[in-house]
């Protein structure tokens, strides 16, 4: 018997279903959900992270993002402009500084921020302390990749744009700043937003810089309490505070980008 | 500042500009008297709006000075910004800010370069906008206006600096026909108020109403200029003549191959996609 053509698809889309279903419910089955649960789920531990998870662990991933966040934008605005300058040691210096800091770990340079400057500059110190030192040490890194996405952001604004802004007597800073840059914004808000949500986790690499109770962000806070445990519980609290910042991260920046439709 | 009444509004001596090898304007002696309406047409590639760019030195000369309102743009060491505020100018694509309603993109060179302050920028902007027909439109941004709708708003909007000068770059060639002739008609209207305005155009009928002096270009140089009735109506040279009825009767060209011509350079054959605006 031949079956049809619209009859053959209905068929095979029924034995992907099947197969899928399958592969999951033999995971599950075979799974051995008590001893999962006695290593991964103890709700005892869980109670015991609470509310220090939120009330210092979280706020400071948070601070410790925003904090590179800015830092990098920032830097990596200038950067992206020196990139995009007529004067052409701006755009050596600019090159020079995204193709090392892009090839770098972002733990090594956040050590060499954290333990060099120090040493180089014993009567000084990092404004704000582990906060300073993390935000900069990060930054230095997403500053690099900043740069480049924000440069391609800019080069996306048409020509005339420049051209009609000048033409009312803008100023090339002038234009750049409010026409130019202000668009480029809009066309790389998805990419940036990758940027901070990478940024959020890299925040786990504060621990290289020895931090107290007080400086303590997600992943450290889980680890330690893993260590007085001796149980993963933990790890799983601290992922799931991960996407309590990342998700609805997403949801505002979907909102962003709709909002932002109508002007383009 | 005698000079600015002494002076033409624009003065091009012996100007050349290339790009690369590439030599498309070879050496232009131009002027445009105050109140002055001039509209500049010839074949694509004629170097027209090349010239028209480097009046407000969107284009840097390659050699050859050019005077606005008695002010040398050319001089190295010229304030470019603050001349480019008497000079307005309209662009064949709108180059509207996308990102900014109507009424702020008519505000914003006001406030930054002006320095107005919010009231007096948002008053003139209306009044502006009011001139145009798009009152209604202020809050609107550019995308949701046609595109008739936002070349008036960019007309308004070179109209708030109070320009003494305007220059028009292929102001409709963008446009779908229906919605040319709007802006036209505020071309128009900014003429009868007594505007120097150099326009480059394909439009033959607005410039043989509307302007004082046509001035017809090709291969880089000004061919032939004088009142539309004379260069439109009884061209003296070759050159203009064979563009002339390439424009205004594209498809008997068509149907008869090209039609002898000068030395310079053929024209391409898209020149009718450039001139469909016509009559």
């Amino acid at each position: 018997m031949k079956l049809r053509r619209r009859q053959r698809e209905r068929l095979s889309l029924w034995l992907q279903y099947l197969a899928f279903i399958a592969v999951i419910a033999t995971v599950i089955y075979a799974a051995d959900w008590d001893r999962l649960r006695e290593a991964f789920f103890r709700v005892d531990i869980i109670k015991s992270m609470f509310p220090t998870i939120i009330t210092v662990a979280l706020r400071n991933t948070i601070l410790y993002t925003l904090g590179a966040f800015a830092f990098g934008l920032v830097f990596g605005t200038i950067l992206a402009l020196m990139r995009l300058s007529r004067v052409a040691p701006y755009r050596w210096v600019a090159t020079a500084y995204i193709e090392l800091f892009r090839g770098l770990p972002a733990l090594l340079v956040l050590f060499l921020v954290g333990y060099g400057v120090p040493i180089a500059f014993p009567e000084r110190e990092i404004p704000g302390g582990v906060f300073g030192s993390i935000a900069i040490g990060l930054g230095l890194t997403a500053a690099a990749y900043m740069a480049e996405t924000i440069r391609a952001g800019i080069q996306a604004v048409p020509k005339g744009q420049m051209e009609a802004a000048r033409t009312l007597g803008m100023s090339h800073f002038t234009a750049m700043r409010t026409i130019v840059i202000p668009q480029a914004f809009r066309v790389v808000i998805p990419p940036l937003t990758n940027e901070l949500i990478l940024l959020t986790k890299d925040s786990s690499l504060a621990y290289v810089l020895g931090v107290t109770a007080q400086t303590i962000e997600v992943t450290k806070f889980g680890r330690d309490t893993l260590n007085d445990r001796v149980n993963a519980t933990p790890l799983l609290v601290a992922g799931f505070a991960y996407l309590v910042i990342t998700l609805p991260l997403s949801q505002v920046v979907r909102r962003l980008e709709l909002r932002y439709a109508k002007a383009r | 500042m005698t000079t600015i009444q002494s002076r033409p509004a624009v003065e091009i001596r012996d100007l050349h500009k290339s790009f690369g090898p590439l030599e498309v304007l070879k050496g232009i002696d131009f002027e445009v008297g105050h109140g002055e309406v001039v509209c500049v047409i010839g074949p694509s590639g004629s170097g027209k709006s090349t010239l028209l760019r480097c009046v407000n030195l969107l284009e840097e000369p390659t050699a050859g000075k050019i005077w606005v309102n008695g002010v040398e743009m050319t001089d190295p060491d010229v304030e470019i910004d603050s001349v480019r505020r008497g000079i307005g100018m309209v662009f064949q694509s709108f180059n509207l800010f996308p990102h900014l309603t109507v009424l702020n993109n008519l505000t914003i060179a006001q406030r930054r370069v002006l320095r107005r302050g919010r009231a007096e920028a948002e008053q003139i902007a209306r009044k502006n906008l009011e001139r145009v027909g798009l009152t209604d439109k202020a809050e609107a941004f550019p995308a949701q206006l046609s595109g008739g709708q936002q070349q008036r708003a960019a007309i308004a909007r070179s109209l708030s600096m109070e320009p003494k000068l305007m220059l028009f770059d292929e102001p409709t060639s963008a446009l779908d026909p229906e919605l040319v002739g709007d802006v036209l008609t505020v071309m128009r209207q900014l003429a009868e108020d007594g505007m120097t305005m150099m326009v480059v155009t394909h439009e033959m009928a607005f410039a043989r109403e509307v302007a004082d002096r046509v001035v017809f270009m090709d291969g880089g140089v000004v061919v032939e200029q004088g009142p539309p009735q004379e260069v439109l109506g009884a061209p003296r040279h070759e050159r203009t003549r064979s563009f002339l009825s390439r424009v205004l009767d594209p498809t008997r060209v068509a149907q008869l191959g090209q039609p002898d011509q000068s030395p310079e350079p053929p024209e391409p054959p898209h020149l009718p996609a450039d001139v469909r605006h016509n009559l």
